[in-house]
C-alpha cells in the first residue's frame, strides 16, 4: 500500500500533469511522424509515463539524469521546454541541439539531462562518471540513469553497476522493464524473472515495482534517491511496465499479438491515476478537463514553433565538433 | 533474367549455403522474429528446417562477436549479424583483439570461417550513432577480409564466397541498397573475394568506389557523358584483399583517378588506394589522384546538415569537371 497521504497535493497534481504532457507530446509526435513531418526515427514513451513522472518528482533541478532512445518522457519530466524539444525532433536550428541530435540524441546540460542515447546502455557509463564528479566535488546531487530491460544484458550495465558499487556512487539505476527489447521479448532474453536481483550481485539494493502505478514509483523513487543522496551508494529500481506502441513509430510489430497489447492498454498508467485522483477528490472532472486542454494547447504551440523555425544552414554541420572550430580539415 | 532485391539476394545466398552445410549457424539481435530489420533474413525464418540454426540473442555485442570465434574454433561456421555497423564499436575488442589475431597468434593452428555481416551507411537522418561506415578500421587492423557489395548480383555471389572462405570476413550492406532490385540468375554462382568489377567503361578518368557510391558514380558518369567526359567506374567490391591489378590497369588507360567513399575523407580507405596508385604509377598520371568522402564530422540529424556532409553524385561531377 502506498502512503499517498504523505505526498504533497502539488506533487500529486504535478505528476498527473507531467504524465498527460508526455502522452500528448508523444501522440502528436507520432501523428506528425506518420505525416512525414519528422525525419529519422522516433521511439514512443506511451504507456511508460508514470516512471518518468514518479521518479522526477523527487529530483532537484541540479540532479542529473541519463536517458535513452525512448527519451522524450524523461526530458519532459525533467522540465524541458516543449518548444525546444519539438524543434530538435523536427531538425530545426531552434532545437536543444540545433538540429544536430534529433529525437535520439536530445540533451540539455543546464537541465541536467546528459543525453538521450542511440546506444542501448550508453547512458550508464556516463551516469557513473557524473556520480564520480559529484563525489569528488562533494556535493549532494544524485544521478538517475534510465534504461530498458534489454540494456541489462549489456556489459556496460554490469560493469557500470559494479563500478558504482565499488566507489559507492550516488546513482539510482531505473530499469524500464517494458517486456520487449525491439522484437525480442524479455521472457526469452532474460533468464531471471526480476532483473532487480542483479543489483544484489554487486552488493546494493534492488527492488521491483509496478511501473504503471505512479504513486508506487514516487514512493520507491523517494526512498532510492534519499538513499543515494545521503551517501549510501547506488540503488536499483526495476519498474515493470509495457511498451504500448511499436519499438519505433512505423514498426510492423509482427513479433507480438495485438490482443496482448490491448490487454495492457487496460492497465495503462494515466487512466488509472485519474481514477485515483477523482476517487480521493484530489482533482475534479473539471480540473482534468482543464489540465488536458491546457496541455494540448502547449503541445500544439510547440508544434507550431517547430514548424515555423528555420532549418540550420548546411555549413553549420561543420560547427560544434571542437571548442575552437576553426582551422581543422572539416 | 528474374530480378530480386539486394536483401533477398543476401538471404538467398545464406539460405543456399545453410542448406548445404549443417555446421552453419546464424545469430544476432532482432533477426529471428521478423527476418531482420531490413529483411535480410526473411527467407531464412520462413524455412522450417533452419529454425534452430537462426536465432536471436540478448543485446550483448562483445559476446555476440566473441562467441563466433569460440564457435569457429570448436567446429561451427558462424554468421553473425552486427545489427548496425555503429554497434560493432560496442563489441569491437572481440573482433580486433580476438577474431582478427587468434589464428596468427596461435601460429596458424586453426582456420576461422566466420562471417560478420550487417547494415552500415547513411539513411534518412538516422543521426550520429546509426549512420556510420567504418570499413576502413577493418582494412587498417590486419586479420579480416572486408567485403562491400553494391548490387543484388554481387551481394549474392560475394556472401556465398564469404561463407565458404576459411578466414574471417566482415560484410557491409548499405542500408539504402536493401530495397534496390537487380538481375540475379537462379543458377548457383560465386564471386571470388578480391576481384573488382568494372561497372562502366570509360577513357578519361577512373572512379573507384563501393556500395552506394558506385551508384552515385554511375549517375555522375551519365551526367559527364553529356559534357563529353568519359568516366570509367570501378566497383572495388572487396577492400581486403583489394584488386590492385584492375585498378592500376584502368588508371594506366585513363591517366587519372578519384576514389570515392561514403565514410569520412580523412584517413579513409581511399587514402590507401590513392597512395598506392601514386606509388605504382607516378609519372603516368596526367592529373593528381583525388579523394571524395564525407566531411570530417559526425553525422548530423537535420536533413540539410546530413545532406551537406555526405558525398553524392554532384560532388563527383564537380570534382571531375575541375580536373579534366
Ligand atoms: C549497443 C546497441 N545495440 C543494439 C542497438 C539496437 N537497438 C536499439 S533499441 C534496442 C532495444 C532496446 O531495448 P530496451 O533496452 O529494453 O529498451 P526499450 O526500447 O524497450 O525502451 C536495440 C536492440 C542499439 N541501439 N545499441
Ligand atoms: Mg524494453
Amino acid at each position: 500500500m502506498v502512503r499517498w497521504k504523505e505526498i504533497p497535493k502539488e506533487k500529486l497534481r504535478w505528476m498527473y500533469e507531467t504524465m498527460v504532457k508526455i502522452r500528448e507530446f508523444e501522440t502528436i509526435v507520432e501523428q506528425n511522424f506518420l505525416r512525414a513531418e519528422i525525419p529519422g526515427f522516433v521511439h514512443s514513451y506511451v504507456g511508460e509515463e508514470a516512471i518518468a513522472a514518479g521518479i522526477m518528482a523527487n529530483l532537484r533541478k541540479d540532479d542529473y539524469i541519463t536517458s535513452t532512445h525512448r527519451g522524450h518522457g524523461h526530458l519532459i519530466a525533467k522540465g524541458a521546454d516543449l518548444k525546444k524539444m519539438m524543434a530538435e525532433i523536427y531538425g530545426k536550428k531552434t532545437g536543444y541541439c540545433k538540429g544536430k541530435g534529433g529525437s535520439m540524441h536530445i540533451a540539455s546540460i543546464p537541465l541536467g539531462v546528459l543525453g538521450a542515447n542511440g546506444e542501448v546502455a550508453g547512458g550508464i557509463p556516463i551516469a557513473v562518471g557524473a556520480g564520480l564528479a559529484i563525489k569528488f566535488r562533494g556535493t549532494d546531487q544524485v544521478v538517475v540513469s534510465f534504461f530498458g530491460d534489454g540494456a541489462t544484458n549489456r556489459g556496460a550495465f554490469h560493469e557500470g553497476l559494479n563500478f558504482a558499487a565499488v566507489y559507492k556512487l550516488p546513482i539510482v539505476f531505473v530499469v524500464e522493464f517494458n517486456e520487449y527489447a525491439s522484437t525480442a521479448p524479455a521472457r526469452e532474453m532474460i533468464p531471471v524473472k526480476n532483473v532487480a536481483i542483479r543489483a544484489a550481485s554487486y552488493g546494493f539494493p534492488g527492488i521491483t515495482i509496478d511501473g504503471n502505478n505512479v504513486l508506487e514509483v514516487y514512493e520507491a523513487g523517494k526512498m532510492a534517491i534519499e538513499w543515494a543522496r545521503c551517501g549510501s551508494g547506488p540503488f536499483l529500481i526495476e519498474a515493470k511496465t509495457y511498451r504500448l506502441k511499436g519499438h519505433f513509430i512505423g514498426d510492423p510489430e509482427l513479433y507480438r499479438d495485438k490482443r496482448e497489447v490491448q490487454e495492457f492498454w487496460k492497465r495503462e498508467p494515466i487512466k488509472r491515476y485519474e481514477k485515483f485522483l477523482l476517487e480521493k477528490g484530489i482533482l475534479t472532472i473539471e480540473d482534468i478537463k482543464n489540465i488536458k486542454e491546457n496541455i494540448r494547447r502547449i503541445v500544439e504551440e510547440a508544434v507550431e514553433f517547430a514548424r515555423n523555425s528555420e532549418f540550420p544552414q548546411p555549413e553549420e554541420a561543420l560547427e560544434d565538433l571542437f571548442v575552437n572550430d576553426s582551422g581543422y580539415d572539416y | 533474367m528474374r530480378t530480386i532485391t539486394f536483401a533477398q539476394a543476401i538471404c538467398e545466398g545464406i539460405l543456399e549455403e545453410m542448406i548445404k552445410d549443417e555446421t552453419i549457424i546464424t545469430y544476432g539481435e532482432d533477426i529471428a522474429k521478423q527476418g531482420g530489420i531490413f529483411g535480410a533474413y526473411k527467407c531464412l525464418i520462413e524455412n522450417e528446417k533452419l529454425k534452430k540454426r537462426v536465432f536471436d540473442t540478448p543485446i550483448s555485442e562483445e559476446v555476440i562477436y566473441g562467441s563466433a570465434l569460440g564457435a569457429a574454433i570448436a567446429g561451427l561456421k558462424p554468421i553473425v549479424e552486427f545489427h548496425f555497423a555503429d554497434f560493432l564499436f560496442t563489441g569491437i575488442t572481440a573482433i580486433t583483439n580476438q577474431i582478427m589475431k587468434f589464428r596468427y597468434m596461435t601460429g596458424g593452428q586453426v582456420s576461422l570461417p566466420i562471417v560478420l555481416r550487417g547494415p552500415d551507411g547513411v539513411a534518412r537522418s538516422a543521426a550520429a550513432q546509426h549512420s556510420q561506415s567504418i570499413e576502413t578500421i577493418f582494412m587498417h587492423v590486419p586479420g579480416i577480409k572486408v567485403v562491400i557489395p553494391s548490387t543484388p548480383y554481387d551481394a549474392k555471389g560475394l556472401i556465398k564466397a564469404s561463407i565458404r572462405d576459411p578466414d574471417p570476413v566482415i560484410f557491409f550492406e548499405h542500408k539504402s541498397l536493401y530495397k534496390i532490385k537487380g538481375p540475379v540468375p537462379e543458377d548457383e554462382y560465386i564471386i571470388p573475394l578480391g576481384k573488382a568489377d568494372i561497372k562502366r567503361e570509360g577513357e578519361d578518368i577512373t572512379v573507384i568506389a563501393t556500395a552506394r557510391m558506385v551508384h552515385e558514380a554511375l549517375k555522375a558518369a551519365e551526367i559527364l557523358e553529356k559534357d563529353g567526359i568519359s568516366v570509367e567506374v570501378i566497383d572495388l567490391r572487396t577492400l581486403v584483399p583489394w584488386d590492385k591489378t584492375t585498378v592500376l590497369n584502368s588508371v594506366k588507360k585513363t591517366g587519372g583517378a578519384i576514389v570515392v567513399h561514403e565514410t569520412w575523407r580523412r584517413a579513409g580507405w581511399g587514402a590507401e588506394i590513392a597512395a598506392t596508385i601514386n606509388e605504382e604509377l607516378f609519372g603516368q598520371l596526367e592529373i593528381p589522384v583525388k579523394r571524395i568522402g564525407a566531411k570530417n564530422v559526425p553525422h548530423p540529424f537535420s536533413p540539410p546538415l546530413e545532406h551537406f556532409i555526405i558525398p553524392k553524385a554532384e560532388d563527383i561531377v564537380k570534382e571531375i569537371r575541375d580536373l579534366v
